[in-house]
């Protein structure tokens, strides 16, 4: 949705780190993005790629670890798959859907040298 | 630039100043490098354009030298960082900031967020002035360029400042916290802020306000929610605006509202008109109990330590 916003986060984060942890460079960063986040994975690459040039982060890889969604359904009263966030319950097809999870955007760890 | 919009995040304004910013780089070498600076714009219409830097060399470097690195590359030096941080904790962090200055003072924040053309800053006038001796309210707006809505609001009589995001397709919490530093609040009054008009990024972008509000124009598409489900699902309540208009349009009032709980259960819904006044008292009352409440867990909250101050000053007392 805002690729870039969300690519300059990323930065920012290492860069904190980097202070934090006296690193200077980035080798890999692994993110973890829910399958319903509305991340596009490919722009987050590119935006990426645009956003750590000529910083720490320079060249380094990007590894995206995806995570499922799941729901509440309130008519079965139980946690289900959900594959979009408007999605219907794969059990009974009802709409009366809660999101539980699938919703993240974290960096979960850097490989650094 | 964002792939969905084109948009950037420089270029933010706040009634025509740029926010004092501070950028912070850590170059490649592991040396950080910091500075500042402080744009003044005077603007007359045709004039030319003028950055004042109150000392040219008042940039100020801090370099923080990384143990010095004669290793072979990749011998033996790489390591793993644990991070586990979310991607928007920065802009959250800031979002809880104004959340406790808000609650602090009683004021209860709305972030309004439509596509463009909607009405929202019509609907804003026309509940200003609904309002007017009965609850006061202030506003941040905000747009990519001009200060024009902001005038539209001034011209009611309440207080109003315009933020413009440049290339940004979306207000986000450090800027609506130095808008809020700049604005008058008064104590226990409404605080509307205004979001760009664009029903994707400002979803993911918490302000620190009390409740989204949607608004949705019945000259647009009723599949709008199931197009756009993560501003449906973000906002507590939907407004349909331009519902004078009902009768000339195919629009099915009740296949929108479908399509709105399909993507949020919970979500309220009220049927306006700002021209015709339809439906306003229904809006003006839901607004009325949010102030009221955010009013009263003010109070609640500063007369609760009370009870302890006055048996501690008992316990202080000269014992006679």
């Amino acid at each position: 949705m805002h690729e870039m916003s969300l690519a300059e986060g990323v930065l920012q984060l290492i860069e904190d780190a980097a202070r934090q942890q006296e690193f200077a460079r980035v080798t890999t960063v692994w993110l973890e993005i829910g399958q319903l986040s509305g991340v596009e994975i490919e722009a987050m690459k590119f935006c990426f790629d645009a956003v750590t040039r000529d910083s720490i982060a320079d060249g380094a890889r990007l590894e995206i670890i995806a995570l499922p969604g799941t729901g509440w359904c309130m008519k079965c009263a139980m946690t289900v798959p959900m594959a979009e966030v408007f999605g219907e319950c794969p059990q009974c097809g009802s709409h009366q859907m809660q999101v539980t999870s699938g919703t993240e955007m974290r960096v979960k760890e850097l490989e650094v040298a | 630039m964002c792939t969905t919009c084109g948009c950037g995040p420089d270029e933010v304004m706040i009634d025509g100043e740029h926010s004092h910013h501070e950028h912070e780089h850590v170059h490649a070498d592991g040396t950080t490098h910091s500075h500042a600076h402080q744009h003044d714009h005077g603007h007359v219409a045709g004039a030319a354009h003028e950055h004042v830097h109150e000392d040219p060399q008042a940039h100020s470097h801090r370099h923080s030298y990384a143990p010095a690195h004669a290793h072979a590359p990749g011998v033996g030096t790489r390591r793993m960082v644990q991070i586990e941080q979310d991607i928007l904790s920065k802009n959250n962090a800031y979002a809880a900031q104004n959340r406790q200055r808000l609650a602090d003072r009683g004021i209860f924040a709305l972030n309004l967020v439509s596509s463009p053309g909607s009405g929202k800053t019509t609907l804003l006038v026309k509940t200003i002035e609904l309002l007017k001796g009965r609850q006061r309210v202030a506003v941040i707006e905000g747009d990519q360029q001009t200060s024009q809505d902001a005038e539209r609001i001034r011209a009611t009589g309440a207080p109003a400042i315009q933020i413009n995001t440049g290339k940004g397709c979306h207000l986000d919490a450090h800027m609506v916290g130095h808008a809020m530093g700049k604005l008058e609040l008064p104590d226990d009054s409404l605080l509307m802020i205004e979001n760009v008009g664009n029903l994707v990024c400002p979803a993911a972008f918490d302000l620190g306000e009390a409740h989204k509000v949607v608004i949705l124009s019945v000259t647009e598409g009723e599949d709008k929610p199931i197009k756009y489900p993560d501003m449906f699902r973000a906002a507590t309540l939907m407004l349909m605006n331009k519902c004078d208009l009902l009768p000339h349009l195919t629009f099915s009032v009740r296949r929108a509202i479908e399509f709105a709980r399909r993507v949020n259960p919970g979500i309220e819904v009220i049927e306006v008109s700002a021209t015709t006044g339809e439906g306003m008292d229904a809006w003006l009352a839901w607004l009325e109990r949010g102030a009221s409440a955010a009013a009263e867990r003010k109070r609640a909250a500063v007369e609760a330590p009370k009870p302890p101050i006055a048996e501690l000053e008992a316990h202080l007392s000269p014992a006679s």
